[in-house]
């Protein structure tokens, strides 16, 4: 006689599961990694293995020893947080740093509080402010794109057009006068411009994005309130005043903001539960970005606004509830 | 809202309807319904008929039990039954098949209105027909509209959305002229002038034939609906046909509708139309390595264990036993639990379908907040429920949730969600009773 | 410049004060306003008190339990399971009462459905806790009444005083460590564990067996469940046990230890804890084997 099993309904489950979608992420990623491959050359692939492995390393030891629990370093979250670390910096970063940043993404970002789905802030973010801020001029000297350079001395370094532009208005010179000195939207697209390995080709990273909407790995909440409100944000002081604020398309073409619109703000554990919620995440992270962006410091806006969204999170998961069947009665 | 769409599998689908003969012995429990239950009116050692009364429900939600076959009661003990506990029923030695007198086994059509609508609650009441869908509440206290309310549509459920079940769909395709007559007898006694069947579009036959049927009868229309889980649940149905929403903790009659399930409207038919009392029910058996995948109409109180065996019997590598669909269903612990009511389908897992995918940490990826057909939010209300923090339980709206299980089959992680919202439920449940005590 | 930075530190310092001063009347006034004139007896008693927390007492925490002996002037009606009789009687000093003699108590398992002598016949898969496992069915064992094996009372348990046995599936508790603050009395769904009088030098007889079914059916799930022959209601010379729904029960008031009943159960669903071996029994067993 066979031993029956006895358990609650449903006996069901989808074949879905938290590596499942990790991979889907990482399968994702590939076009925009292909197209750092192509402008950076073997650098890239350097940098990208180091970060890689290093986040897998660091999550070993750390659940191996420290933690003294199970090991999970192959469900795919720490290759993600590794592969989008290494897409947050210059091609020609020493390695050193990036094994620092990889402990820092995983060790403080992660691990400090339990390990995957307990993080309040994106590992990967938290790597790469830590390397801006402890290592301004490695992490801002970032290399010009040309194709296949196999050697690190074959990298010219220049500024990435957000630098130039921010530079320029400094120096008060208008827009119009820096524009010609960038690269052209053609360019952008592509992702033929200075800046940081993954970040440079929106084309790669809308492709990858599609592929994650389609396969259901995201909702589309958080990117098109992220980019649209950047877009709108922008444009509205692009209106006002053409000559110190530069045009939303150059705006969203420009820096990581693609990347961090459908990779670094989707991010489950760090981005809000409800639909109205995703909206409200999506729209901060688009409105901090174009305010850091015109009126900060640093040129680039995006890590740090979604950074400073993530910090929001529990409060607006506390407020905006999905809507519940039966709340309102409409009838009709 | 919400919704999952799991593998539908409905493999008996093609399958007609198969009468099995009596088994030699039955259990009929005496609560085989929502509500109280039914006091026994035969002893060990009575002579029973097939269709006689053999256990009264009195109290206002409760229902009358027939004896299914003809025989001699045994005893009244308690057996195993779905709930994997011992409950009280009567257990009767079938001898023949001898009908009851002032049933009609005739099997031609009958299309008798010329009852009034209180005629027609009785000869419910009398046949002790219960919501075949699953619920097994009371029909005839559905069918008795409350004081200042209005019933505007009846709703006839043929959505079934559970994955597997494809009894209602043959009971649609081979008994549709008796459901037309069920549903206009149920709009007779509501006194409704519309009536709407909702069917799933993954039963284009179905579909058509009760639509060609549908034109014959006034008031009544068939309507598609897309095909997800749980579609067929009555407040998601309601919302999916009328457009209105039955507000949280209100019955469906607060929006003006009443819901009936295929299986029920046919029961009313053979209650009004030919007095035969709710004795035999469409049941499926099925299941990927089950041999012979049917659907059975079987005699209340039979054996789980025989509708096995008549399928093909129990494949040596079967680990679970469901009483019911893949989602809601019951697993079984015993095969000798009986047939009640409200039994829909029995489902054979394999050893390698049987267990749940190991556990991890929730990655908050919110699919089960963007599934979760009542709008609820699953990921927080389990481990609210699990800490026993029965407040907050209750003010994010714990006693919404219908169990349907959706957040459990969508969720990556594989964390027992529902497990835990149950326990919760009950628990906030009870201190709702308290505090009104 | 000079002038000019004398000018701000006078004014920061000039500001400050005032400010610094007008807070520490608003929190004086406050204070004085909102005073809590509390029973200094209340912390008297709580420093006697275990502060363990625990809810033994029925109320939630120590802090709870001393206002409430404060504000009733007596320890009538109040207990301290973690404390015992001592804490009572040191209370009862403190605050010159009288205290009456409370008598200790345990929690017992009446149930000994061991993954041998009950074997499972499905098995549960799921949240791993009785109050699901309850809702859900049986039991491995098939037994409704029998203990489910999940541990929800060593969870509740403040004190260390349960552990689950891996080898039985049953909790166990530990005589010493045991406060009797009835937390796993409370949070087992099936009602399994009992406080009973912990008996002197621990010893304690109780039927472990909560199993009302007929005896047949009780017997087919465990082959230790109480049948309810009645033939130890017949042994007792004491009216201590009474058989009700096909179960016999051990009145611990009544019972005087006398150690007549177990042997004359058929299933040994009757326990006896902690007395030294029987000596007519070994001596009889040498005697046969002789």
């Amino acid at each position: 006689m066979n031993i029956l099993t006895v358990s609650g309904s449903p006996h069901y489950h989808a074949k879905e599961s938290v590596s499942n979608l990790m991979y889907g992420v990482i399968f994702s990623l590939i076009p925009a990694m292909l197209v750092s491959f192509y402008f950076f050359g073997l650098p890239a692939v350097v940098i990208t293995l180091t970060a890689i492995v290093s986040c897998m390393f660091f999550e070993f030891i750390i659940q191996k020893y420290l933690i003294k629990g199970p090991v999970t370093i192959f469900d795919g979250s720490a290759i993600i947080t590794g592969l989008l670390l290494a897409f947050n910096v210059p091609a020609n970063l020493p390695l050193g740093l990036m094994v620092i940043g990889s402990a820092v993404a995983i060790g403080m970002g992660k691990m400090t509080f339990g390990g995957l789905g307990k993080n309040p802030f994106n590992p990967a973010l938290v790597g790469r402010v830590f390397l801006m801020i402890s290592f301004p001029v490695q992490m801002t000297t970032y290399p010009q794109p040309g194709a296949f350079p196999t050697r690190f001395a074959d990298v010219v370094t220049g500024p990435t057009p957000l630098t130039k532009l921010k530079d320029g208005i400094m120096q008060s010179r208008t827009v119009s006068e820096i524009m010609p000195e960038l690269p052209e939207y053609g360019n952008l697209m592509l992702g033929n411009m200075g800046g940081s390995m993954g970040e440079i080709s929106a084309i790669a990273i809308i492709l990858g994005g599609i592929y994650m909407l389609v396969k259901k790995i995201i909702s589309w909440h958080i990117p098109i309130a992220f980019i649209g409100s950047a877009a709108i944000f922008a444009g509205i002081f692009w209106l006002i005043n053409p000559e110190v604020y530069p045009d939303p398309v150059f705006q969203l073409l420009s820096g990581g903001l693609m990347l961090g619109a459908i990779y670094m703000a989707t991010d489950y554990t760090t981005s809000p539960m409800a639909p109205w919620g995703m909206i409200i995440f999506g729209v901060g992270c688009g409105l901090l970005t174009v305010i850091i962006r015109f009126f900060g410091a640093y040129p680039e806006g995006v890590a740090f606004s979604i950074l400073i969204m993530n910090a929001f999170v529990p409060l607006i998961n506390r407020g905006m509830k999905p809507k519940r069947f039966g709340e309102e009665v409409k009838n009709g | 809202m919400g919704g999952v769409h799991p593998p539908e599998n409905k493999l008996a689908e093609k399958q007609s309807i198969e009468r099995l003969d009596p088994p030699k012995t039955v259990a009929i429990p005496l609560s085989q319904h929502l509500g109280v239950p039914a006091q026994p009116v035969v002893t060990r050692g009575d002579v029973v008929k097939t269709g006689q009364l053999i256990a009264k429900g009195e109290a206002f939600i409760s229902a009358h039990i027939h004896s299914s076959v003809s025989g001699k009661v045994k005893k009244v003990d308690a057996v195993i039954d779905a709930s994997g506990y011992r409950k009280k029923a009567i257990i009767i030695d079938v001898e023949g098949d001898e009908w009851a007198d002032g049933i009609d086994r005739d099997e031609s059509l009958l299309k008798d209105f010329s009852l009034d609508p209180k005629e027609i609650m009785e000869k419910v009441h009398a046949a002790g027909v219960v919501g075949l869908g699953g619920a097994t509440f009371p029909s005839h206290v559905k069918l008795n509209v409350p004081k200042g309310k209005t019933a505007e549509y009846l709703i006839i459920n043929g959505v079934e959305c559970e994955p597997c079940l494809t009894a209602d769909h043959r009971l649609m395709l081979e008994k549709g002229e008796e459901i037309m007559v069920g549903i206009q007898l149920q709009m007779k006694a509501l006194g409704v002038e519309k009536a709407i069947i909702g069917v799933e579009n993954n039963k284009p036959d179905a579909l058509s034939h009760l639509t060609r049927l549908a034109n014959d009868y006034t008031g009544v229309s068939v309507q598609a609906l897309e095909v997800k889980y749980p579609q067929g649940a009555e407040k998601q149905l309601i919302k999916a046909l009328v457009n209105r929403e039955v507000p949280a903790g209100k019955l469906p009659i607060e929006v003006g509708c009443v819901v009936h399930n295929v299986g029920t409207a046919l029961a009313v038919y053979e209650a009004v139309q030919k007095n035969k009392p709710l004795i035999e029910r469409v049941v499926t058996v099925s299941g990927s390595s089950v041999k012979k995948p049917s659907n059975f109409m079987v005699r209340i109180g039979t054996p789980v264990s025989e509708l096995i065996e008549a399928a093909g019997g129990v494949p040596d590598d079967t680990g679970k036993v469901v009483n019911g669909g893949p989602m809601m269903g019951k697993a079984l612990s015993d095969l000798s639990v009986p047939v009640t009511k409200g039994t829909s389908g029995i489902l054979l897992f394999t050893k390698k379908e049987t267990p749940r995918p190991a556990e991890q940490n929730c990655i908050r990826c919110a699919r089960c907040v963007t599934i979760c057909p009542m709008g609820l939010e699953p990921y927080l209300l389990a481990p609210l429920a699990d800490k026993q923090r029965l407040e907050e339980c209750e003010d994010e709206r714990i006693m919404d949730c219908m169990e349907c299980g959706s957040c459990l089959y969508i969720c990556p992680s594989a964390k027992p969600l529902l497990d835990h919202i149950r326990v919760g439920k009950a628990n906030v449940g009870k201190m709702i009773r308290e505090r009104s005590a | 410049m000079n002038e000019f930075f004398n000018e701000i530190t006078v004014l920061s310092v000039v500001s400050l004060s005032a400010l610094g001063g007008v807070a520490a009347i608003v929190l004086f006034v406050v204070a004085q306003k909102f005073k809590v004139i509390e029973d200094p007896r209340i912390d008297e008693v709580e420093e006697l008190l275990p502060g363990a927390n625990c809810g033994g007492c029925g109320l939630a925490g120590c802090r709870a339990l001393a206002e409430a002996i404060v504000k009733a002037e007596s320890l009538e009606g109040f207990s301290c399971p973690p404390g015992g009789n001592e804490v009572m009687q040191d209370i009862a000093k403190a605050m010159g009462w009288e205290a009456g003699e409370s008598t200790p108590m345990i929690a017992v398992l009446r149930c000994h459905g061991t993954r041998e002598l009950a074997p499972p016949k499905v098995k549960f898969e799921g949240v791993m806790t009785c109050a699901f496992a309850h809702s859900l069915f049986a039991g491995e064992g098939g037994c409704p009444f029998g203990c489910l094996g999940c541990g929800d009372c060593v969870e509740a348990c403040n004190f260390d005083a349960m552990y689950m046995d891996k080898d039985t599936g049953l909790p166990v508790i530990l005589d010493d460590k045991c406060v009797a603050c009835e937390a796993c009395v409370k949070e087992c769904p099936r009602n399994i564990i009992e406080m009973r009088k912990k008996g002197k030098k621990n010893r304690r007889i109780f039927v472990s067996c909560i199993n009302e079914e007929k005896g047949g059916v009780a017997r087919k799930n465990c082959k230790v469940a109480c049948i309810g022959c009645g033939k130890c209601v017949k042994e007792c010379k004491f009216d201590a046990i009474t058989l009700e729904n096909n179960l016999a029960y051990i009145d611990h008031e009544k019972c005087t230890l006398c150690r007549k009943c177990p042997p004359v159960c058929p299933t040994s669903a009757i326990h006896e804890l902690n007395f030294p071996p029987r000596k007519k029994k070994a001596e009889k067993e040498a005697e046969a084997s002789n």
